[in-house]
């Protein structure tokens, strides 16, 4: 296969991940560090890879930040290397991402020998059992092990076990789909690549698919991962965890190195030497930092001729594009000082640390750690309720084990789960014992200079990093994570963590259990937000809700706005009319003729009961019980604080049905309130409260010529006497029964008329039809805002913000006097505070030139020569330029405004201040002459 | 992510709720015969403890009803949810199935 890599051409082999590609190809310098700017190579074989990060594919499908060693590659893959920083596309992402919601009994992560053994033993009960890998094959750290290794017969037999589970029906098996968070109550995220970056797709599927998963249990088998060591010179290129050259050796056919010296704290990274010398690649000397090593491995590796040099340590590697040599000593005691220093030529330097268990799931759901004094790495202390731990990840590195091991807990997984099964009998695996590694971290240069001992490859973060660190008085390991970024990087410092626990503990004299590991959060590997967005992108990002008379606002080329999920016309404009002059027009028609706005956005909540008068005297400020029956009232709701929180119309139907209606955005959270006031507080009163907002469309017909247009489509009498303001009338208006009340939001004579939502577009476009010897004009909300604002009329949300009390508004006229109704928020209104007389209150502006309008959201001063700070003492909610005032006007809010009628004040903005007299809110029409026509 | 049991709809993941705060605190008897500071520590005052915490939760994409939940906010280990009007301590809550 054929790819590209940093724009030249490569080739490769089905099969082999990018990282493989590369080092067969000779390649040993990957990229460059990303602060030190210095040379780096592959590193590791899997997802700890600290290095070898790219940037794949091109345009849209451009994903930065993948690592090199877990990109499979594919005909026609581009990738780039990155030096730390990647970069997210300018384009859309053509790509599709969809989400899969799923349940299971037990879900195993990992598919290694201890994972395939859980799996099959869960299966076999009949358990739901969800076995989810990250690699593309399944065998974890077998994968990278020799033909000829020992333990052949635990092989097979896993073999035979994945066939098996091949036939059971409750039983699932994803590769190429990495676990990347673990949250409460078995909850859990992963993600599929379901299409290899550079893949061409098929139609209709998606690239990668977001798992979310419900597991009654966890059994974790999710591997360990080798360690690295810090000595001076350890980021070389050529520097290469032992366990990573083994897995391109035997999984990949890749040899990396012609002469090579390994590094050990333990018995692993001979299998690794022997199987390279094997290969034909000459082992210089396996460096062991055990005094004494004698293990079957040992003596293999002595027989093979390999020179081993016990109780030593690499201490310097030296090399500039890669490695060249290493400076070789025995280790002094217990310290990480060496002496008796010796020099050993090289193209590969093989380390192995030791191996940490992989337990970031766990950690991630707060999984405390305990350092396991053998093994020299950290494993779970408790396993978080409903998981267990098999394998590698529990501290377990022999096969034999683990295939006792990894059954038992599928078993006992499906066991508290309710399914049961019969004994499980695994082979006996012939394989050697491996002694005791002694753990070294960090080996002390000669020179002292620990500037190039690398703890964290990815964050350039050195052992020096950490003593300074620690010099600057910081002893928690999650300061020093902040101090020194070590463990901050794409891939959670897989290879990094525990070194720089160890050398904190070294440098502070604590335990290692006691610095304890940084903590552990999802995701565990980069996710593409395309991922978690999923399908919901686009037109499916968010609902949006339309009117039944959407149609014509768009036939009529309406501009739109949201107004929460709605879509309401903002204002139509005729010709090529930008905003303020189609708003100046509409404006004009409904105070001079008659104008017409689709209101069917406002919530209508249906209240009927028994106590339905007293609930709503209970939720809005005002009373109900001498509302009659076809009237309706305007109401006021306020928080128990006392602070506005929804206005609208409340309308009785019947002695015992009422219809209430809110604001557009606050429909749901007021329907809400309302069910949790009945629920929690008021479980005795007998209401019942149903949303029918989307059952009706409410037009409404404003203006002096409103009666006129309406009569010519109804038979109900709408004079003043017949039709009171503030009056509900039932009947049919063109043809279809409505209820028709008077209610103006402009001070005009007005009338809403309610409708069936399905009769909504066919009665709109009758009143238009009616209209037209008036010259109907359709308004969309920016002209409806500025006829209410003319008459002072708030808005909840524009005058409002949380802050603000009905006393505030000026609306203490809504507010009920009688000491019996205990309405929400009553008491609170009393408060200290809130009955301060020098609260911010509503007020008019008139800016001093009738041309200038004030910015919404200005603050307000009363001295503009006032340096800055200025004291502010309110600010502009709405202003407009009004054609029936002739001028620009605003609304604000002003501390002790009331008492300032008549004042200048000024907003002060870049390089001027613009001033306005303060006035009373109600501009126009302030004697109500408008309203009965 | 919370696997939450409704009192009226049984085990339902966490986002087809709503959290309603400490639960059980009593709406005052008379608000017109308390002091300022009184009705302000009913308003604003909530406990916050390390342990078990008796909750209201909304399951508002489900049957909307107000219920009680008894939380461990160290473990998040959902001790047990009832309905409003009991108490915490009865044994009629819907206890929650063992995992």
């Amino acid at each position: 296969m054929s790819f590209s890599f940093d724009g030249g051409q490569r080739r490769g082999f089905a099969g082999d991940t990018l990282a493989s590609a590369l080092l067969a190809s000779g390649e040993r310098v990957f990229g460059r560090s990303i602060y030190h700017d210095r040379p780096r190579g592959i590193v590791a074989a899997g997802r700890d890879e600290p290095c070898a990060y790219v940037q794949l594919g091109e345009a849209g499908q451009s994903e930065p930040m993948q690592q090199a060693t877990r990109v499979e590659i594919v005909e026609g893959l581009v990738a780039a290397p990155l030096a730390g920083i990647g970069s997210l596309a300018a384009e859309a992402d053509p790509d599709r991402y969809d989400k899969v919601h799923a349940h299971c009994d037990v879900l195993v992560v990992g598919a290694g020998p201890a994972g395939i053994a859980a799996a099959w033993a869960a299966g076999r009960t009949g358990a739901r059992t969800l076995l989810l890998e990250d690699d593309s094959a399944l065998g974890g750290q077998l994968l990278g092990v020799a033909a000829e290794s020992p333990g052949a017969a635990g092989r097979t037999w896993l073999d035979e076990k994945l066939a098996e589970i091949a036939t059971f029906r409750e039983t699932r098996v994803h590769t190429r789909t990495i676990v990347s968070g673990l949250y409460d109550g078995g909850s859990v995220y992963a993600l599929e690549t379901r299409i290899r970056p550079g893949e061409a797709g098929a139609p209709g599927v998606s690239a990668r698919r977001l798992w979310q998963i419900r597991a009654r249990q966890l059994v974790l088998a999710a591997g360990a991962l080798e360690r690295p060591v810090a000595f001076s010179g350890n980021d070389l290129p050529g520097v290469m965890l032992a366990g990573a050259a083994r897995m391109y050796l035997n999984r990949f056919g890749v040899r990396c190195g012609e002469q090579a010296v390994v590094f050990t704290t333990n018995d692993s990274a001979y299998s690794a030497a022997l199987e390279l010398h094997r290969a034909g690649c000459t082992i210089k000397a396996i460096v062991d930092t055990r005094d004494d090593p004698r293990s079957v491995f040992v003596s293999r590796a002595r027989e093979a001729g390999i020179d081993v040099r016990s109780g030593s340590a690499v201490a310097v590697a030296h090399g500039g594009d890669g490695i060249e040599a290493v400076t070789v000593g025995r280790l002094l005691g217990e310290s990480s000082v060496v002496s008796e220093l010796d020099a050993l030529d090289c193209d590969r330097l093989l380390v192995s640390g030791g191996w940490d268990p992989q337990t970031q799931l766990l950690r991630q759901v707060g999984a405390r750690m305990v350092a396991q004094g053998a093994s020299s790495g950290f494993g779970i202390e408790t396993p978080p309720p409903a998981s267990t731990l098999a394998g590698a990840c529990n501290g377990t590195f022999l096969l034999g084990t683990t295939l006792s091991e990894g059954p038992a807990a599928g078993e006992r997984a499906a066991l508290a789960a309710g399914f049961r099964a019969e004994p499980v009998v695994v082979p006996d695996v012939a394989e050697p014992l491996e002694e005791a590694p002694r753990p070294v971290f960090f080996v002390a240069p000669p020179d002292g200079d620990l500037s190039s001992c690398y703890v964290d490859l990815h964050r350039d973060a050195t052992v020096d990093d950490v003593q300074r660190a620690v010099g600057a008085g910081l002893t928690s390991i999650e300061h020093v994570k902040r101090y020194t970024s070590a463990g901050t990087g794409a891939e959670q410092g897989r290879t990094a963590t525990v070194n720089v626990a160890a050398v904190t503990a070294e440098l502070i004299g604590a335990p290692l259990t006691e610095v304890g590991l940084q903590s552990a959060r999802p995701p565990i590997i980069p996710l593409a937000f395309g991922a978690m967005a999923g399908r919901h992108r686009g037109d499916l990002y968010e609902p949006v809700r339309v009117t039944p008379i959407h149609s014509w606002h768009v036939e009529q080329g309406a501009v739109f706005e949201d107004v929460g999920q709605w879509k309401r016309p903002l204002y139509y404009p005729l010709d090529d009319e930008d905003l303020d002059a189609a708003v100046l027009r509409e404006c004009a028609a409904v105070r001079a003729a008659v104008g017409m706005v689709d209101a069917s956005t406002l919530g209508k909540i249906d209240v009927r009961g028994p106590d339905s008068v007293e609930f709503l005297n209970r939720v809005y400020t005002n009373a109900y019980e001498n509302l009659a029956v076809g009237a309706c009232r305007y109401g006021l709701m306020c928080t128990l604080d006392g602070m506005l929180f929804d206005d609208g119309v409340v309308m009785r139907l019947g002695e015992e049905h009422f219809v209430a209606t809110t604001t557009t955005g606050g429909a749901a959270a007021v329907l809400d309130w309302m069910e949790e006031w009945l629920q929690t507080e008021w479980p005795d009163l007998d209401v019942y409260l149903t949303s029918v907002t989307e059952q009706w469309a409410t037009i409404a017909i404003v203006g002096p010529a409103s009666r006129d247009v309406l009569g010519r489509l109804t038979e109900i009498p709408l004079d003043n006497e017949s039709f009171p303001f503030m009056g509900i009338r039932h009947g049919v208006v063109a043809d279809v029964p409505a209820r028709v009340s008077r209610i103006s939001f402009s001070g005009e004579l007005a009338f809403e008329v309610n409708v069936e939502g399905l009769s909504g577009l066919a009665v709109w476009d009758a009143i238009w039809q009616a209209g037209q010897p008036e010259g109907i004009t359709p308004y969309g909300t920016e002209t409806m805002h500025v006829l209410r604002a003319e008459k002072g009329y708030v808005i909840v949300g524009q005058e409002t913000d949380g802050t603000v009390t009905p006393v505030d508004l000026g609306m203490d006229w809504i507010i009920s006097k009688k000491k019996s109704q205990q309405f929400v928020g009553k008491r609170s209104l009393r408060r200290e505070d809130t009955a301060r007389p020098d609260r911010k209150q509503l007020v008019g502006l008139l800016p001093h030139d009738h041309k200038v309008r004030l910015p919404e959201g200005a603050q307000l001063v009363l001295d503009q020569s006032e340096p800055v700070p200025m004291r502010m003492v309110g600010h502009v909610t709405s202003s407009y330029d009004s054609v029936a005032l002739g001028r620009t006007f605003a609304l604000a809010l002003l501390e002790s405004g009331s008492d300032r009628m008549g004042e200048t004040v000024y907003a002060p903005l870049e390089g001027r201040a613009i001033a306005a007299e303060v006035t009373g809110p109600v501009l126009f029409d302030p004697e109500n002459e408008r309203r009965d026509g | 992510m919370l696997l939450i049991s409704c009192p009226w709809c049984g085990e339902r993941d966490e986002v087809e709720f709503h959290y309603g705060g400490e639960s059980h605190i009593a709406y005052p008897d008379d608000p017109e015969a308390i002091t300022d500071d009184a009705w302000g520590e009913f308003l604003f005052v909530r406990n916050n403890p390390s342990g078990e915490f008796r909750e209201r939760w909304l399951h508002t994409h489900g049957c909307r009803r107000w219920f009680n939940l008894l939380r461990d906010t160290s473990t998040h280990e959902i001790v047990r949810s009832y309905r409003m009007g009991e108490s915490a301590d009865q044994s009629s809550g819907a206890e929650r199935e063992s995992d």
